[in-house]
């Protein structure tokens, strides 16, 4: 048997079976009644005890969501949603948590298990930490409700605001009105309008004028309950000169339904100031029969408001059944720039439909592309990607760089590129590569000691090193595993 | 024991006879050899020791260390102490040169049941070897075989060698592509290595690099088979003659 031909039947064998946080937890849950109606609106706005304000924003959504049909544009196929079979809000039944002894330990335990560091024990002992040792403060977000915010003192010290988004309505309306929806419409598109109704809790963040973000901060989102959709919203402003890094992370246990995830991110960044956001999503992809498996429908968007301003993209893509996401940046300021740097990694019955667009309306606005798509098994992985130029975008440049990598001979990769220049100063460039994991290559590493999978877990990650290194560094060591896991299944 | 032991190999490549009832017996210490015109199965025979896929063994057997080679996986092969050198060896696009040699040597010292090298140890243990191979820092960071010359990559091949320190080292046509001063550098990295333990299987086409790695025993292989053994003369003498009176005892 030849060597590739083994390596894609031991990762059908092993793959997707093995996922490694397929653990429920039994703990009560608080749960809107089933189905969606306005009903189910002002359940989830009551329970937040959000303002009126708020509750009409979401019943707006909701109207115009029941004009919207689902979009077929994507390269990816799923039985139809029943939008009436679903929980549209679930929260653990204990709240108001005052602080971390006061959290349900079997919700610590899950996280204990995901290896999050939600604890802050060393902290609050007083712990002196080594010199230069970075912090992560994390927004953990289980199901519907942040559970816990870790860190808030400090940040508060320095002006950020970092809470959960159900919060930072009742406590900071007025950042909240400014810029909710101004990146993302409530009009956007069916699942954000669907996210604006019915969002449930997410982070918000705010870096005041000329502040640097003393940590990276970090969100983990957690699908738990049986046939509920995780909606999360996120915001994110860094003000004049502001920087932030933000992570986030999700798993979901495993599931014999499928689960729809429509979340929204918004991000907006002023004058001179710049937000990195990164992503490792390891969702259950479904079983080796292509049964479960979370739909993963995303709306993310950062708007480089400000002159000189910077938006930077990094995702790694390993879960899910269906991905349907494009990160986008919409470069408004003068002089600033978006990035994307993407690892999409499809195995089993796997689809995933994702890429980015960067649209270019200031002057001397700059962009980079880098996507690295790994299809193994019988999955699809296709790269949609826009690059657009504004007849006002002078001197506007953008850099895409598309390679694709293909494991075994029943997935297929594409590569959907759109781009459109309406000024002519602008200059847009466009690598495409698309590439089979050689036998030569697989039976050098062999030869020098690896076992097939290890030798499939290097090339791989040499494949995505370029995007790797934009990763802050301890999301690279996790996302560099989860690649090894999600092609390999060697699970510890 | 000898070291290694093939014992009337025949091998089929899809429905083709490649390699016909080939022997060939290699103690440790010793340097064979083989010679043969293009197509007389020298690479297949290093490919099989080696276990690369795609060949079918439909008789005889190969003993390594008195052991069944050919039910073991290559990676077990290679941490038993089977060393291939490619003829053309691949380019790892993003995995630096380090970073590589570093995984290989720890999973063959993991398979063997040894400790794994610290950093510092491993660092200063490649310096030193690529010191005496000439092999420059900087070709260490780059990524593996990539965009290397010929050269490099044949000095890549023979780095390795001295930092797993197998006990059979297969050279598969090593002189392809070298010039001369690269051959000799490549060739006094290979010398280096010979000791009463190791025994080196030297796989050409010509006389010439056994000027500079001199065997104890030389094979003619013609049509997949050893036609003639000899000492280090056979080799000049096929120099001055040619293959082509082997053609027919084949």
């Amino acid at each position: 048997m030849a060597a590739v031909q083994e390596t894609v039947d031991r990762v059908r064998r092993i793959d997707v079976d093995q996922y490694r946080y397929g653990f429920e937890t039994l703990i009560e849950s608080d749960k809107a009644p089933k189905g969606l109606s306005e009903d189910t609106v002002r359940f989830i706005s009551a329970k937040k005890n959000e303002p009126a304000w708020m509750l009409e924003w979401r019943l707006e959504a909701y109207r115009r969501w029941l004009t919207m049909t689902e979009p077929k544009w994507a390269r990816v196929d799923y039985p139809k949603i029943d939008y009436q079979d679903l929980y549209y809000y679930s929260a653990p039944k204990k709240k108001e948590i005052g602080s971390l002894d006061e959290v349900d330990p079997e919700i610590l335990k899950t996280y204990e298990k995901l290896g999050i560091p939600l604890r802050e024990v060393e902290m609050l002992e007083g712990v002196v930490r080594p010199e230069g040792e970075r912090r992560i403060a994390v927004d953990a977000v289980f199901d519907s409700v942040s559970v816990a915010t870790t860190f808030q003192k400090e940040l508060k010290a320095a002006g950020v605001i970092f809470m959960p988004i159900s919060e930072a309505i009742r406590e900071h309306p007025e950042l909240v009105k400014k810029y909710l929806g101004t990146v993302v419409p409530t009009t956007d598109n069916y699942f954000a309008t669907l996210n604006s109704a019915v969002f449930s809790d997410g982070s918000f963040v705010y870096v005041p004028p000329g502040v640097r973000c003393p940590m990276e901060l970090s969100t983990y989102f957690r699908i738990n309950e049986r046939n509920t959709g995780q909606f999360e919203r996120t915001l994110i402003i860094a003000d004049k000169g502001a920087y932030v890094s933000y992570l986030e992370g999700c798993t979901a246990p495993q599931r014999d339904e499928n689960q729809l995830h429509a979340a929204v991110v918004e991000l907006v960044t002023h004058d001179d100031a710049e937000i990195k956001y990164s992503t490792v999503q390891n969702w259950y992809p479904g079983n080796s029969e292509g049964k479960g498996g979370i739909y993963n429908f995303v709306t993310k968007r950062g708007d480089c408001r400000g002159n000189n301003s910077k938006i930077s993209w990094t995702q790694v893509e390993t879960g899910s059944a269906i991905t349907w996401k494009y990160p986008s940046c919409i470069l408004r300021g003068d002089n600033s720039r978006g990035e994307f740097y993407s690892i999409a990694i499809s195995n089993g019955h796997q689809q995933v439909d994702s890429g980015t667009k960067m649209i270019h309306l200031g002057k001397n606005t700059t962009s980079r592309i880098i996507s690295k798509g790994i299809a193994a098994g019988v999955s699809q992985n296709t790269y949609r990607g826009l690059v657009t130029a504004h007849r006002k975008a002078t001197g506007a440049r953008n850099f895409t760089a598309c390679d694709s990598l293909l494991i075994g001979d029943k997935c297929g990769a594409h590569t959907v590129p759109y781009v459109e220049a309406k000024n002519s100063s602008a200059l847009f460039e466009h690598e495409a590569t698309t590439s089979k994991i050689s036998e030569d290559v697989l039976f050098y590493c062999v030869q020098r000691g690896l076992s097939q999978e290890e030798a499939v877990g290097l090339v791989v990650n040499g494949f995505v090193k370029d995007v790797l290194q934009q990763l802050p560094m301890e999301f690279a060591v996790e996302a560099q595993k989860l690649i090894s896991i999600s092609l390999e299944g060697s699970v510890g | 024991m000898s070291l290694l032991e093939v014992k009337n190999l025949q091998v089929r490549v899809e429905e083709r006879e490649i390699l016909h009832g080939l022997s060939l017996t290699v103690n440790p210490g010793e340097v064979h050899a083989i010679m043969g015109p293009n197509g007389s199965g020298k690479s297949t025979l290093s490919h099989v020791i080696a276990g690369k896929p795609g060949y079918q063994v439909t008789g005889g057997e190969i003993l390594f260390k008195g052991e069944d080679l050919l039910e073991m996986a290559p990676d077990v092969r290679a941490a038993k102490g089977v060393f291939l050198a490619f003829q053309y060896p691949v380019e790892i696009p993003g995995v630096a040169t380090m970073n590589f040699l570093r995984t290989a040597l720890n999973a063959q010292r993991k398979a063997r049941g040894e400790s794994e090298y610290s950093t510092p140890d491993f660092l200063k243990k490649v310096r030193e070897v690529a010191a005496s191979l000439n092999i420059p820092q900087d070709m260490l960071r780059r990524g593996v075989n990539v965009g290397f010359s010929g050269g490099e990559k044949k000095r890549n091949e023979i780095l390795q060698m001295a930092l797993f320190q197998p006990s059979l080292c297969i050279l598969d046509e090593m002189d392809s592509g070298l010039d001369i001063d690269a051959l000799r550098v490549a060739a006094d990295g290979v010398n280096a290595l010979r000791s009463p333990e190791r025994a080196m299987v030297v796989i050409t086409h010509y006389q010439r690099l056994l000027n500079y790695i001199v065997p104890d025993v030389v094979h003619v292989m013609s049509k997949g088979r050893v036609v003639k053994s000899g000492g280090k003369e056979l080799a000049l003498e096929l120099e001055a003659s040619g293959y082509a009176q082997f053609e027919d005892a084949a």
